[in-house]
């Protein structure tokens, strides 16, 4: 067994900066010489609420994208929505704050070895981590088109600078306020047929990963899959956020998205047994 | 004993004893909070801390509970695993190797749905070598008496413990885990401890629930769950206090949401022999390590020369005015 947590460190990470980009914070933390560790799919985890918090768990975010030499050295880019109490903190956190955080953690996204053609697609603000695994894709010499989607214009995290890294992007709304009115997964069948992909990088709530591993069960084509599971550590000893998994052999068991994940391959998840007794 | 504060003790006894075994720091970790330690061991050498007490292991895999398993509450968490893990072979094959290779010290935690798989387990720990102890987490459902879990039932606490103690011998310390859920916690550690536990772990999580008020249903998959972290912390120190009370020479792991050296030698002057840090570690990875060292200087700025000085301070009768 490989070491787990084998490149995680402990570390104090000022923040460099904390700015709105619609609907979410994009929050960007020095994290020096870690930057060079921190693969696309890898995330942090970061205490919240200060010393006298009542929250104990970390807060677990996708690193979107590292910098390895701005000039502040290493840095990590987070997009955050303020969702919950702990993210609503860390997005009032301002410059030169410092955060207790972990990372990397967590597997990440396996890069094809020859220039094949792939499908980033993202649903909400989990389209985040797929624009800095879209750099490293194009640098590979792949050919790489994007699909977003979100129930409206307002949830949908696309950056102007994240669009030089990718052929096409589309856009999906389920109410029409941006891009096309439909779900993301409705074009899948026919780009894998018209650009005959090879592999789909997939970032959302769970629904759409489930939907997109249905498509691909017809096609010869990799889903790698990022899940979205709640976690109270993010190093694996705390065992809350597992997910039914299938082994080589066929039987399925837990494992937790934090080790075995967030990146997984999704034709051996089981989607159907999420929340069931095994 | 010196109280000035300035004083610099260079040679302060740090360890501490369970059974018949020599632990050279109070600190461990508390059982289903540290997996079988790989996890942590990027953090920091597992060897540096008291002992590893590993996650309560049963006589099959178990697949646990369905997600979601996990709710934060206001200083604490609630969670559902259902025991989800290896089998005790799997575990005796590539846990216990991992340990003794890292050279930590070992407290193997058991648990079963029947007084006779205790008794299983325990057969196959009894010729393994470099396990410390044995750690009885008797908090499961009873198969053979309608799920009442054996914890919460003093004769079934005295049976299992009874049946282990048979199984293994006279050789290996025996602690028993116990439940906060009882109406009278003394009268079943007084019942284990006459069945032939050696030490007791006090406390295991409190039952609890939390309802989501969006889908209208119990959050978690499993319905209840084991709530832990701070906001049981007052209600292990009393477990902690009341059970030295009543047995000044039984060895207590006191846990219970312990996070910091302060909280640590609170648990230690409530009459606990060692501490267990569970939850703290979910927050923090490295938490041990600081409990450690802060609970040392803490210990040592208060004039004590051991830890064993400082067990049960908080009962003495006589209080030091001079230091009032």
């Amino acid at each position: 067994m490989s070491q787990i947590n084998k490149n995680a460190k402990q570390i104090l990470a000022p923040i460099v900066s904390n700015k709105k980009v619609g609907q979410y914070q994009q929050i960007i933390v020095n994290i020096g010489d870690l930057a060079t560790l921190c693969k696309p799919g890898n995330f942090v985890a970061i205490n919240v609420g200060g010393p006298s918090s009542s929250m104990i768990l970390r807060r677990a975010f996708a690193i979107s994208r590292v910098s390895h030499s701005s000039t502040f050295g290493g840095t990590m880019e987070l997009i955050v929505a303020p969702h919950g109490q702990g993210s609503t903190w860390l997005c009032g956190q301002g410059e030169g704050d410092v955060l207790d955080i972990v990372t990397p953690l967590g597997t990440a996204f396996g890069i094809p070895t020859e220039p094949v053609p792939v499908l980033l697609v993202g649903g909400g603000y989990g389209s985040a981590p797929l624009f800095g695994l879209a750099e490293v894709l194009n640098a590979r010499g792949c050919r790489v088109d994007m699909l977003l989607g979100a129930s409206t214009a307002s949830k949908i995290y696309a950056p102007m600078e994240g669009k030089r890294a990718v052929n096409s992007m589309r856009i999906y709304t389920e109410d029409g306020t941006m891009g096309q009115t439909g779900r993301v997964t409705d074009a899948i069948p026919e780009i894998i047929k018209d650009l005959n992909i090879a592999v789909i990088y997939s970032c959302g709530p769970m629904p759409m990963l489930s939907a997109i591993t249905k498509i691909t069960e017809q096609f010869d084509v990799v889903h790698q899959c990022a899940v979205e599971e709640a976690m109270a550590c993010g190093i694996g000893v705390c065992m809350t956020c597992v997910l039914p998994v299938a082994g080589d052999d066929g039987s399925v068991s837990n494992l937790r998205s934090c080790i075995d994940g967030p990146v997984m391959d999704g034709s051996k998840v089981q989607w159907n047994l999420v929340g069931k007794q095994l | 004993m010196e109280f000035s504060g300035q004083t610099v003790v260079t040679t302060f006894d740090f360890s501490t004893t369970i059974g018949n075994t020599w632990f050279p720091a109070p600190t461990f970790t508390a059982s289903g909070c540290a997996s079988s330690g790989r996890e942590l061991a990027q953090f920091f050498p597992l060897r540096e801390m008291g002992g590893i007490v590993t996650k309560s292991v049963m006589s099959k895999p178990r697949p646990g509970r369905p997600a979601p398993r996990m709710a934060e509450t206001p200083s604490g968490m609630l969670n559902s695993i259902g025991l989800q893990g290896p089998g005790i072979d799997a575990f005796l094959a590539k846990d216990i190797p991992y340990l003794v290779e890292q050279k930590a010290r070992i407290v193997v935690s058991i648990a079963g749905e029947t007084v006779e798989e205790y008794s299983t387990l325990a057969r196959k720990l009894r010729s393994v070598s470099g396990i410390s102890a044995i750690e009885v987490n008797i908090s499961c459902p009873n198969v053979e008496n309608r799920g009442l879990v054996f914890a919460c039932d003093p004769e079934a606490s005295k049976r299992v413990i009874d049946g282990v103690r048979r199984t293994i011998g006279g050789e290996l310390p025996i602690i028993a885990k116990l439940s906060p859920d009882v109406t009278d916690l003394v009268s079943i550690a007084r019942g284990v401890v006459d069945a032939g536990a050696d030490g007791l772990a006090l406390i295991n999580t409190v039952l609890g629930m939390v309802i989501n008020v969006d889908t209208m249903r119990p959050h978690l998959g499993g319905t209840t769950g084991g709530l832990s972290g701070p906001a049981i912390r007052p209600i292990a120190v009393r477990a902690v206090y009341q059970v030295h009370a009543a047995l000044p020479h039984i060895p207590i792991l006191g846990m219970g949401g312990v996070a910091s050296g302060k909280d640590a030698l609170e648990m230690i002057l409530a009459g606990a022999s060692g501490v267990s840090i569970g939850t703290a570690s979910f927050g923090n990875p490295t938490a041990i390590m600081s409990i450690q060292s802060d609970l040392k200087k803490m210990l040592i700025d208060r004039g004590f020369t051991s830890l064993k000085e400082a067990i049960g301070f908080a009962h003495r009768t006589e209080v030091d005015t001079d230091n009032a």
